[in-house]
């Protein structure tokens, strides 16, 4: 073995030479039974039994990594895939910088360590249970298997996190390993770990938002970790970011296909005012102003996710060289900043200003903003959909003091522009800013599904290439296989 | 390959989402981005395909042949990608990529002469990946089969090889073709030039679903690359370059007729052509007629397989030059002999004609087409091209 390509001669398919490491081998085997247990109760539901044309990762090399075939979800080989181990890499930032990488866990931070492997993790399985319900009203079979492919990926994402558990955390990591399988998003009892994924996602807008916006988190969080002075956690993440990059595009494209359809059908029926909510939706698409709604909510949610602005956590992880900024390498500065400042948004006698802070403490805020730069970006290539038809519209993301519940904003109403307002403002202006219930009823009269091949439910624009350069045509999920 | 024009890679701004892997992936930094684009700089790009297959969106690949090509400065402009720039009819000749590689477009540049003008795929061709492995990162293939096809007796060695990929990704479409490269270098102390060969199996591989193609290989006297493969014995290792070609390509449509014409190895694609038909449209519309031209029956490959497919599937015309007492027929005899029914044929505008084998053939069946037209009240001279330009005349020969 090369380190390339994957050994399927044990169960588990991975290129980390498990072969030869029995202890690992033997606790991931156990573990195997109950992870399958967990997708055949909060995985996909239906449709396990159908064939669906999904990618594999045969070799980490760039050519091996996709290769498409039909498989049932339960028989997908769920691996353990890392990055190639780079000669000579060093600790990139923080105390230790300059150091080698470790490639065991430093005992002084293994529990952070581990307590940043387990966020992480949590995460992967988590939105695998929120959209379970989805495939039953998919608008298409090209849009139900990008569905399922995106749910096998965050299973191995489950796996790749696990590993680590497994190989560097001894007896703690393989109780965290069962606990991952153990919470349940949305659950009274044990939920997952972080407020957006334990929130419902009740229709196919709302999926796409979420891959758009909250799996953009996920980015963001990989990407820093990849540039962990762990190593082992640096090459899984670099992985994982390859697999991300397909949940973007789901939702990328997904919402931009919506709004095609949106503003083709306004168009075609010579409806020019957006907000002629009624008449829009008669046509059987959804609204621009709903969509703006669906975004500022998932927008918001996943804000949250960054955690507080000014955290001491995020500046022991970036010293202690666990955890860096987004890009780090590519960031030319000193990569210790004991002495740097970064301005931090702040609620300062009812209005929001920067205010600076240590650049240690405000790395939860410098990633948000990473990641606010980034969804603005996505945002412009969907208002280049809507100016294309012709349609007079613009998304916008909401200011990001606007329906927060974690940080500096939490317990203060600020509208979309981000002005301060008073309660009663905000149960005024509410239902215009967040979907309302009947929003969510509307869109989910709308979720018809459509399962012959190449048609596609009337509120969304096919796509403009297929997958795996499949024709408009090709049944990318054999439902009754 | 004409010096001037160049194939530009280029990223589709409409389809991307900036998500960063190609960039990421490739290996010798050749893409890079601006707030608004991602682009890949064309004196630094080198064909490797790296960044294609972990593009989730396909944005990746996208290619045009340009005169001048695109700067930096231009691509990060973009809203959406041009669209393919006329250029002048000698320099379009190579418009369609068929490979990346000067050498092996060369190659089949010259192959592709006796069209007489820009080959073309035909409209239901499914999209060929192309390119997807070259000189400086071949695939390496485990010869699972090796066995003559012609008899024994016969004195030419025709062999049918199996090269399998392992689980190395190797899409390929029946018409395409591989580049084998043989170990060692010449005399000059160059590696070995690399050789195509057509496959002759479908799609979806020798037996359905396996991830492996085979070859009809001649034993040429003195030959490097030929003896090398005719030696190479089962679990040997082969680096393979390659798929290549984008326009000899079957047709999806079930109705399309398919003429086919070959001598000799030229039977590859052929056989590949076929059993598609066999697996995927058994009970397709259109017709399916060979002819095959070798000296005897023990000298023509496949001889044996051929008499097992049934007539429903494929009208065979097996044509010979030496079989002692009988008249010697070659392609075009034949083909004059069908006068009636390739006529018929010709007339409509689903039928597709595919040349392969021999260089000396070409006059030949060209001339046979242009007698039968002739004679049905057909101007070939006009009806040539515009099958060519319509996708419905392909020439490989060699």
């Amino acid at each position: 073995m090369d380190g390339l390509n994957v050994d399927y001669t044990t169960k588990i398919p991975n290129n980390v030479n498990l072969g030869s490491d029995r202890q690992v081998l033997k606790a991931l085997e156990g573990w195997h039974p109950g992870y399958l247990d967990w997708w055949n109760d909060m995985g996909p539901e239906g449709f396990q039994e159908s064939l669906v044309y999904l990618r594999t990762a045969v070799s980490v090399d760039p050519k091996g990594w996709a290769k498409f075939d039909y498989v049932k979800m339960p028989e997908y080989r769920w691996g353990i895939l890392l990055a190639p181990q780079e000669e000579g890499r060093n600790v990139n930032f923080g105390e230790h910088l300059g150091e080698p990488a470790w490639q065991e866990v430093p005992g002084e931070y293994r529990a952070m360590l581990r307590r940043l492997v387990v966020i992480q993790g949590d995460t992967e399985p988590a939105s695998v249970e929120q959209q379970r319900h989805l495939g039953k009203t998919a608008p298409s079979l090209y849009d139900m298997r990008n569905l399922f492919q995106v749910n096998v990926e965050e299973g191995r994402h489950l796996w790749a996190m696990v590993y680590l558990l497994q190989k560097y955390f001894g007896r703690d990591g393989r109780e965290e390993a069962d606990d991952l399988l153990r919470r349940r998003s949305g659950d009274a009892d044990a939920p997952r770990m972080l407020g957006a994924f334990n929130e419902a996602t009740p229709d196919w807008l709302s999926f796409f938002m979420f891959t758009f916006f909250t799996d953009r988190d996920g980015k963001m969080q990989l990407e820093s970790l990849a540039q962990s002075g762990f190593d082992p956690l640096s090459r899984t993440c670099r992985f994982m970011l390859t697999e991300e990059a397909h949940h973007m595009f789901v939702g990328e494209t997904g919402v931009g296909r919506t709004l095609q359809r949106t503003c083709e059908a306004m168009t075609a029926a010579g409806v020019e005012d957006p907000y002629d909510k009624d008449r829009v939706r008669s046509l059987g698409v959804i609204d621009l102003p709903t969509i703006q709604k669906k975004m500022n909510l998932h927008f918001t949610l996943s804000l949250d996710l960054f955690g507080s602005e000014v955290s001491t956590n995020a500046a022991n992880f970036y010293n202690s060289g666990l955890k860096g900024r987004f890009q780090e390498t590519k960031i030319d500065d000193d990569h210790r900043l004991t002495s740097a400042t970064y301005p931090v948004s702040k609620l300062i006698d009812g209005e929001v200003k920067l205010v600076d802070e240590p650049a240690l403490t405000a790395l939860n805020m410098r990633l948000r903003d990473d990641y606010v730069a980034d969804c603005a970006k996505g945002v412009e290539r969907w208002n280049k959909i809507i100016e294309k038809s012709g349609v007079k519209f613009r998304l916008e993301l909401p200011h990001v003091a606007f329906h927060r519940h974690i940080g500096e904003f939490r317990d203060v109403k600020v509208s979309p522009e981000g002005e301060a307002i008073g309660e009663a403002e905000w149960e005024k202006g509410k239902d215009q800013w967040l979907p309302s219930k009947e929003d969510g009823d509307f869109i989910e009269a709308l979720m018809k599904p459509e399962t012959e091949p190449a048609k596609f439910a009337g509120w969304i624009a096919p796509p403009k290439v297929g997958i795996d350069n499949k024709p408009g045509d090709f049944e990318y999920v054999k439902i009754a296989a | 390959m004409n010096a001037p024009v160049k194939k530009q890679h280029l990223i589709d701004p409409e389809i991307c989402i900036r998500c960063n892997t190609c960039e990421e992936t490739c290996p010798i930094d050749a893409v890079t981005h601006d707030d608004n684009n991602y682009v890949v700089q064309v004196e630094i790009c080198n064909y490797c395909m790296d960044c294609i297959a972990p593009c989730p969106t396909g944005a990746i690949d996208n290619w045009r042949i340009v005169s001048r090509p695109y700067t930096l400065e231009e691509q990060f402009s973009w809203g959406e990608l041009p669209s393919q720039e006329e250029l002048p009819q000698d320099e379009a000749a190579g418009a369609i990529i068929e490979a990346l590689e000067d050498e092996v477009g060369a190659i089949l540049e010259e192959a592709r002469k006796g069209l007489g003008g820009k080959a073309v795929a035909p409209a239901s061709a499914s999209k060929p990946t192309v390119n997807l492995y070259n000189r400086g990162k071949p695939a390496k293939a485990t010869v699972v089969g090796n066995f003559r096809l012609t008899d024994n007796a016969a004195e030419n060695d025709v062999r049918h090889i199996i090269l399998d990929f392992g689980e190395m990704p190797f899409p390929v479409l029946e018409g395409q073709s591989i580049g084998v490269l043989p170990p060692g270098t010449g005399a000059n102390g160059a590696p070995h030039a690399v050789r195509l060969f057509s496959i002759a199996s479908p799609r979806d591989g020798e037996k359905p679903n396996a991830n492996n193609v085979s070859l009809t290989v001649k034993r040429e006297p003195g030959g490097v690359c030929s003896n090398y493969l005719c030696d190479l014995p089962k679990g040997a290792k082969v680096e393979v370059t390659g798929p290549f070609g984008a326009t000899f390509l079957m047709p999806n449509d079930p109705a399309a007729h398919i003429i086919m014409i070959c001598t000799g190895t030229g039977s590859a694609p052929f056989r590949a052509f076929t059993e598609r038909r066999r697996r995927a449209m058994p009970q397709a519309a259109g017709k399916l007629v060979l002819f095959f031209g070798a000296r005897r029956p023990e000298e023509l490959p496949y001889f044996g397989p051929l008499q097992k497919v049934p007539a429903n599937l494929l009208t065979q015309h097996l044509c010979y030059s030496r079989v002692a007492g009988q008249p010697k027929t070659y392609v075009q005899d034949r083909l004059r002999q069908e006068e009636a029914f390739v006529a018929s044929l010709l007339k409509e505008a689903n039928t597709h004609v595919y040349i392969c084998g021999l260089k000396g053939m070409e006059s030949g069946v060209d001339e046979a087409f242009a007698d039968i037209c002739r004679h049905a009240g057909i101007d070939w001279a006009a009806l040539k091209p515009e099958m060519r330009g319509s996708g419905r005349y392909h020439v490989e020969t060699y």
